[in-house]
């Protein structure tokens, strides 16, 4: 194995959290930072020609090479898990920017309570209210401790939206549920296409309070603090699973790179595959000593670093700590260790499927264009009587309907799925259908974790990462309770036909859902329940920080990148204000 | 290397006049066209007419409008099962190879093109039947992985980019009104409400002004 000079700082993995800290590091300090990136090199100009579905959306190009490496699933500890051969339920991205050049660009905050769930239910309703199998913990920091970096990635972002909560005031049009923001958003909302317009009066007519989904898909040309110009979005309708053709929807490569490259202290190597965390023999203390990896030749090296930043994607962090031995790896069985436990998926189900007798021109459209209903958010619901705890968003995307995708949907009345009937049928409903979606919480279980596969192996002979994962009753109640209120709505859009969706069934690994995976390497105030303290650092191992959404003890309703954002930054701050001056642990 | 295989089409085996993709090119097929050969990548020329004729039945050429003859589908399945996709280069594909519940996703060890080539065994002399006993034939096999994977390849075939052989001339398109990589639509997301706003159709290249190499190709 080949060691190569040292460095100040190793970054594993160059996404939004990989690259924002190399931004911060590289633009903060004079370390000498290297990002470590197994996917390919991007840049902003190759999507000048990305507007195609095929290749994009339905190859998904952009996505993770499975035939390298993949995930094993199964539903239960009894079950033998099997590999997910192709992509489906999430999308995990590869390459310079990583899933933050595919993604849509939505950029909710949490909702309060959120960061105290075990506490707050507690308080609200009593221990015995929490399913018996619950994995539910607080995550030491609160929604106000964070508040400062949510309005720092909005101005890095440039999120366009409509305040509901300014400093404790309620403003109507925004979303009047949310924690108390210190600023407007940057950018005003974007534009309100048709579909999301008519559920929009339809929520407002039932007594609900829509507000435009928060967005990272320009409303408007802006300028963000490092002084990085974007354009404002065309609607062109093709940004999720695309990179973005004019730089409109925020992504590490039109945001952060253009920053990170006028710094010489920071170097990011693509084709980089990194296999293990080098660190001291003992597992409860000691200190990481760099990272090795396998390179683009295909030759192992080691890279020494004085500290090693993990920001590898949610599933890929608990991956590599529990490959480098650090940690105590979870045991489902009796509870003990920490390392792969609290995994979540975001509980996105289609709420109702709604057919109308005119067309909707659905072609036009961004990632983050629509209309929001928070009404049965988290707790902002009385849940007493309800068979389930915690909620979610019912949501009305315009994110731009493209025909291969989204051809063929047609009224239950229509038995063919081919044939001249089933091609008449889908060609008069293929612009007269909508989905309202449903985005609500998942709880963390005892029974959801992660481990090392006994079986099955990547491309380097290591062993894939097991999930253990399925829905329990708590979801499904939800999910119905969510689907009953979408088909209301969408009646009252004027749908000539509502469908709820259907029960919720096992955990389905074959329909895309969202790419939310939390947890694995989670946050929290103690050591015995936690991998890492409130700033991301491991416990054991204090110059190694763990980044991203495996930091996340549970799923909230809200789509993850805004808070992995926030997360970073304050990570940032204690790395640069704190861990350098006076290295120790920081909690 | 395979000897080369063409695609001879006929005006009169097709009814009509006719658009179709020659070596990227979008070519009209009349009745003066009396036989057109389009080199194939994959199939033999009698798949290849197995195919178009089983595509056709799953989207039919009718009084709704053309289908998948018009749009090429049959070529667009061969360029794709020539490429990546029907070699499965992206796919996990280290066994074991185990039985598994639905929610687990495809967990088999064939191909694309091994599940074509196995299912078109079963099919000699399809294209050369009457429609009603082809849509029989079809009903029977609509379980199989193989019926699964030719639907969805002929929606592909009818509304990908042209640049892939299918959508010939964006008839695909036009049929559903959607206009392809439309570079703006700023002035018109928040209008046209309640009402058809059908842009006319640009493909990808045409958007860019450059050439565009596709997936398939990029071997």
């Amino acid at each position: 194995m080949k060691t190569l000079p040292s460095v100040n700082v190793a970054i594993v993995g160059g996404g939004w959290s990989g690259l924002l800290l190399a931004k911060e590091l590289g633009s903060r300090t004079a370390l000498s930072v290297v990002v470590l990136e197994r996917g390919i090199s991007r840049k902003s100009e190759d999507y000048a020609d990305a507007m195609d579905e095929l290749d994009y959306s339905v190859r998904m190009r952009m996505m993770q090479d499975l035939s390298q490496e993949t995930v094993t699933l199964r539903h239960s500890q009894n079950q033998r898990a099997l590999p997910l051969r192709q992509h489906g339920s999430f999308l995990p991205g590869s390459g310079t920017g990583g899933a933050g050049e595919h993604w849509n660009g939505t950029v909710p905050r949490f909702q309060p309570d959120v960061f105290e769930l075990r506490s707050r239910t507690i308080e609200k309703y009593g221990a015995s209210r929490l399913p018996e199998d619950h994995a539910v913990q607080d995550w030491g920091i609160t929604y106000d401790e964070l508040e400062p970096y949510y309005t720092r990635a909005d101005l890095l972002l440039g999120s366009c939206g409509k305040a509901g909560n300014l400093r404790g005031q309620r403003i109507d049009g925004g979303n009047i549920f949310e924690g108390p923001r210190s600023a407007e958003y940057p950018n005003p909302p974007t534009k309100t296409p048709y579909f999301s317009a008519l559920f929009r009066d339809a929520a407002k007519s039932l007594g609900y309070h829509p507000y435009p989904n928060p967005a990272a898909t320009l409303s408007r040309a802006y300028t963000n603090p490092d002084g990085v110009t974007r354009a404002a979005c065309s609607y062109c309708g093709f940004c999720e699973r695309f990179g973005c053709m004019i730089g409109a929807k925020a992504q590490p490569t039109n945001t952060l790179l253009p920053v990170i490259q006028k710094h010489k202290n920071v170097s990011i190597r693509t084709g980089a595959w990194v296999r293990r965390i080098v660190h001291d023999a003992s597992q409860d203390r000691g200190k990481a000593r760099g990272v090795t990896y396998i390179d683009s030749t295909g030759q192992e090296v080691f890279q020494p670093a004085d500290l090693v930043l993990l920001c590898s994607w949610t599933l890929n962090n608990t991956k590599l700590l529990l490959l480098s031995g650090i940690g105590h790896p979870y045991d489902p069985a009796t509870g003990k260790g920490t390392l792969g436990s609290n995994l979540t998926h975001q509980l996105l189900a289609s709420g109702a499927t709604a057919f109308f007798d005119k067309p909707l021109n659905r072609f036009m459209g961004s990632g983050s264009a629509g209309i929001v209903v928070g009404n049965f958010d988290g707790d902002v619901f009385d849940h007493s009587r309800l068979p389930f705890l915690r909620g979610g968003n019912l949501i009305a995307m315009s994110f731009g309907h493209r025909p291969i995708a989204n051809f063929g949907v047609v009224p239950s009345s229509v038995e063919s799925w081919w044939g001249s009937e089933w091609k008449k049928a889908a060609l008069s409903y293929y612009d007269r259908t909508g989905r309202i979606g449903f985005a609500g919480e998942h709880l963390a279980y005892k029974g959801n974790c992660l481990d090392l596969d006994p079986t099955y192996q990547d491309r380097v002979r290591d062993p894939l990462l097991r999930l253990t994962l399925d829905w329990r009753e708590n979801e499904r109640a939800l999910a119905k309770f969510a689907a009953e209120k979408a088909t209301e709505i969408a009646r009252a859009m004027g749908a000539t036909q509502a469908i709820p969706s259907g029960p919720l069934g096992h955990y389905d690994a074959t329909r895309y859902q969202s790419s939310h995976v939390q947890g694995g390497a989670i946050m929290g105030a103690s050591p015995e329940r936690s991998v890492v303290n409130p700033y991301l650092q491991h416990w054991q191992i204090e110059n190694l920080f763990v980044v991203g959404a495996s930091s996340f003890p549970q799923n909230a309703s809200a789509n993850p990148t805004l808070t992995v954002l926030a997360l970073t930054f304050r990570t940032a701050d204690a790395i640069v204000d704190r861990y350098l001056k006076a290295p120790g642990p920081l909690a | 290397m395979r000897r080369r295989h063409f695609l001879t089409l006929s005006a009169a085996s097709l009814g009509g006049v006719l658009v179709f993709s020659l070596d990227r090119h979008p070519a009209l097929l009349s009745a003066q066209n009396k036989r057109l050969r389009i080199p194939l990548r994959f199939f033999d020329e009698s798949e290849a007419l197995i195919i178009a004729a089983a595509a056709a039945r799953i989207f039919p050429s009718d009084d709704s409008g053309p289908g998948a003859r018009e749009a090429g589908v049959a070529i667009y399945i061969d360029r794709q099962l020539a490429g990546p996709y029907g070699r499965d280069l992206f796919r996990y594909t280290q066994g074991p190879f185990e039985d598994a519940p639905p929610e687990l996703g495809y967990q088999g060890k064939a191909t694309p093109r091994e599940i074509y080539r196995d299912a078109l065994k079963n099919l000699k002399g399809f294209d050369r039947l009457p429609p009603e006993r082809q849509d029989q034939i079809l009903q029977q096999i609509q379980s199989s992985l193989f019926f699964s994977l030719l639907r969805q390849n002929t929606i592909e075939g009818m509304f990908c980019d042209p640049i892939h052989g299918g959508n010939v001339d964006m008839v695909g398109w036009q049929l559903i009104g959607f206009p392809g990589p439309r570079i703006s639509n700023y002035d018109d997301i928040d209008k046209h409400f309640g009402e058809a706003f059908r842009p006319k159709p640009v493909s990808l290249s045409q958007m860019t002004g450059t050439k565009i190499r596709p997936s398939e190709d990029q071997e």
